[in-house]
């Protein structure tokens, strides 16, 4: 229990003084994966002999008087679309249910250097498509919150680990939400960085003009401590921009005082259930008291993102997961003997509904005569959505919504029903179409305990001012609200 | 409709894949729900808008690119070791030319 709720910075720090070793604090965490995850289901496959190996590195440095890095003795769960060389890395998929990972992904690569403590792969809707982890291939995750919900998706096994006590930190990747809604839904920090402030090499990639690699914790500190190690230029990733990383935890503690929050008019109306309602609102007054400022603002075009984005994203995905063959990896399926009938057969067994739906969807609107109508036009109106947000960031410092517009719902309750779930990602998507940087954030829970989250969207790698704000709310409590 | 059997049957084999009857009844009902709804986008006037393929680059901030000099990446046998099928060194594939 003692380890229980250590950020990184203490972590590190028992380490240093000699209190406690890393080979202990990866032992403790292994015994609570032991002992929790047979009810949450949060990691597909666990790597403790890894993660003690690591650990004893650590130790060997303390032992050696050298400096500890950054992340010593950090226990994680990294989401098992990202690679970690020589692990299994299924993306909660059977095509991918054997596939070793050749390679680290960059993000893997830097944690490593600095001391992080890999635990296992998590639990994810199958290649990132999903709002609950119920796509999983392998089997759902269930919130900590209440075994019978949803942890959300698609990050929802990092976010259950890390809410759970089965890891201090963990990776999620955030296609239109998959980091914040899971990380509101589980009563966690999740934080989606700018495009290209992260390195994407070594994620599988599902929509490759919206993906982002970032980090769920729970505390702030720690969400800004992982960003400060993974963020930065990476000669793999052509996206990634070579621009300074601050030092995320510096300014930190900044005074919020005279910091103007957008409320979009759009974004209050009707569809967001009640109890949400009254927790965000407890925590839009916290923020005034801290001394921020309120102000109405307008994104007109927001009843057109979610049409916009799952045009996009399906057609990108569609194109991205065109590599799954059966020729080089993963599954094979030998069909009638001829080679496209291989192809057809082994990714009808190899792929899940879901993402049978979105290839055919997204192969549709990028085939010939229906491009310009679907594709081209849903392009066309992201330009407007960003013009939108330009307009509101001339206005203010960063807007605030809820992450979800319910808390978490039931297993099953939705899976039937594609488009009532792809509805739910509405204050989420926005910021993958758009680019800019948002944080999930806990805002109490519900008379039912299940937890609420307030989300901050931040300008083009403003990153620093909207952790400073999301710290502020966490000192002042609005955690507990 | 804007959807319907053979739309279905097309879309999949341009895909490369093989759905069932079953997955296919389920796809054409909830493939047309998603597509009227992605129909309000049509109310849109976009005559005069660029379309943003991706965000946060400029032309200017191009710094992708580099020198292209020789690394060594992968040995053979660790790039054939995911292969579900492999055979001296290469990857195996079914027949891809019909016999006459």
């Amino acid at each position: 229990m003692e380890f229980d709720n250590l950020t990184a910075g203490q972590i590190k720090s028992l380490i240093e003084r000699g209190d406690a070793s890393a080979v202990e604090i990866c032992s403790h965490y292994i015994a609570n994966v032991q002992r929790e995850d047979p009810k949450i289901k949060a990691y597909l496959h666990t790597s403790f002999e890894k993660a003690r190996q690591q650990a004893a590195r650590i130790d060997e440095l303390k032992k050696a008087g050298a400096s500890l890095p950054r992340l010593a003795g950090l226990p994680m769960a990294i989401k098992d679309n990202i690679l970690v060389k020589g692990l299994r890395s299924t993306c909660g998929s059977k095509i991918l249910e054997n596939f070793i990972a050749l390679y680290n992904a960059t993000v893997v690569e830097k944690l490593e250097a600095e001391g992080a403590l890999f635990l296992g792969k998590a639990n994810l809707d199958e290649f990132a498509m999903g709002s609950s982890t119920e796509n999983s291939a392998f089997f759902p995750t269930r919130n900590p919150h209440g075994l019978e919900h949803v942890p959300g998706g698609s990050s929802g096994g990092s976010a259950a680990a890390v809410a759970s006590h089965m890891t201090v930190a963990a990776l999620g990747s955030d296609t239109g939400g998959s980091i914040r809604q899971p990380a509101s839904l589980c009563g966690v920090v999740g934080l989606k960085p700018t495009y290209s402030r992260v390195s994407r090499y070594g994620l599988v990639a599902f929509g490759s003009s919206l993906d982002q690699i970032g980090p769920i914790a729970r505390s702030v500190e720690d969400v800004a401590r992982v960003l400060g190690v993974i963020a930065g230029k990476d000669p793999h990733d052509a996206t990634s921009l070579d621009l300074p990383v601050p030092d995320y935890l510096t300014g930190i503690a900044n005074s919020v005082q005279g910091v103007t929050i957008g409320l979009p008019k759009e974004y209050f109306g009707a569809g967001i259930s009640p109890d949400v309602k009254d927790k965000l609102q407890a925590g839009l007054k916290l923020l005034e008291a801290l001394g921020c400022r309120m102000a109405e603002i307008e994104l007109p075009h927001t009843d057109f993102a979610i049409a916009t984005y799952y045009v996009i994203a399906m057609a990108e995905a569609s194109s991205n997961l065109a590599r799954f063959d059966g020729v080089r990896y993963g599954l094979r399926v030998s069909g009638e003997g001829n080679l496209s009938g291989m192809y057809r057969e082994t990714r009808d067994a190899g792929f899940g509904t879901e993402v049978k739906r979105r290839i055919v969807l997204g192969t549709f609107v990028l085939s010939s005569g229906y491009y310009d109508a679907y594709y081209l036009k849903a392009q066309k109106v992201r330009t407007l959505i960003k013009q939108d947000f330009e307009k509101a960031f001339q206005k203010v410092d960063f807007i605030i919504s809820p992450t979800s517009p319910t808390t978490a719902f039931r297993i099953g309750e939705k899976s039937s029903d594609p488009l009532a779930m792809y509805l739910s990602d509405i204050f989420t998507i926005t910021a993958n179409l758009v680019g800019v940087p948002g944080i999930s954030i806990p805002c109490g829970k519900t008379p039912a305990g299940l937890p609420v989250g307030m989300q901050i969207l931040g300008k083009h790698f403003d990153e620093q001012r909207m952790l400073n704000l999301a710290y502020a709310f966490e000192q002042a409590g609005g955690f507990d609200l | 409709m804007k959807i319907g059997n053979a739309e279905v049957e097309y879309v999949a084999k341009l895909a490369n894949l093989a759905i069932t009857e079953e997955e296919k009844k389920m796809f054409i009902g909830q493939l047309n729900s998603i597509l009227e709804y992605v129909e309000q986008l049509n109310s849109l006037d976009t005559e005069n808008v660029e379309p943003t393929a991706q965000v946060v680059h400029t032309q200017e901030q191009n710094f992708s690119l580099r020198q292209d000099e020789p690394c060594v990446t992968f040995s053979q046998e660790e790039s054939l070791g995911n292969g579900p099928a492999v055979a001296a060194g290469y990857f195996k594939v079914p027949k891809v030319i019909a016999e006459r």
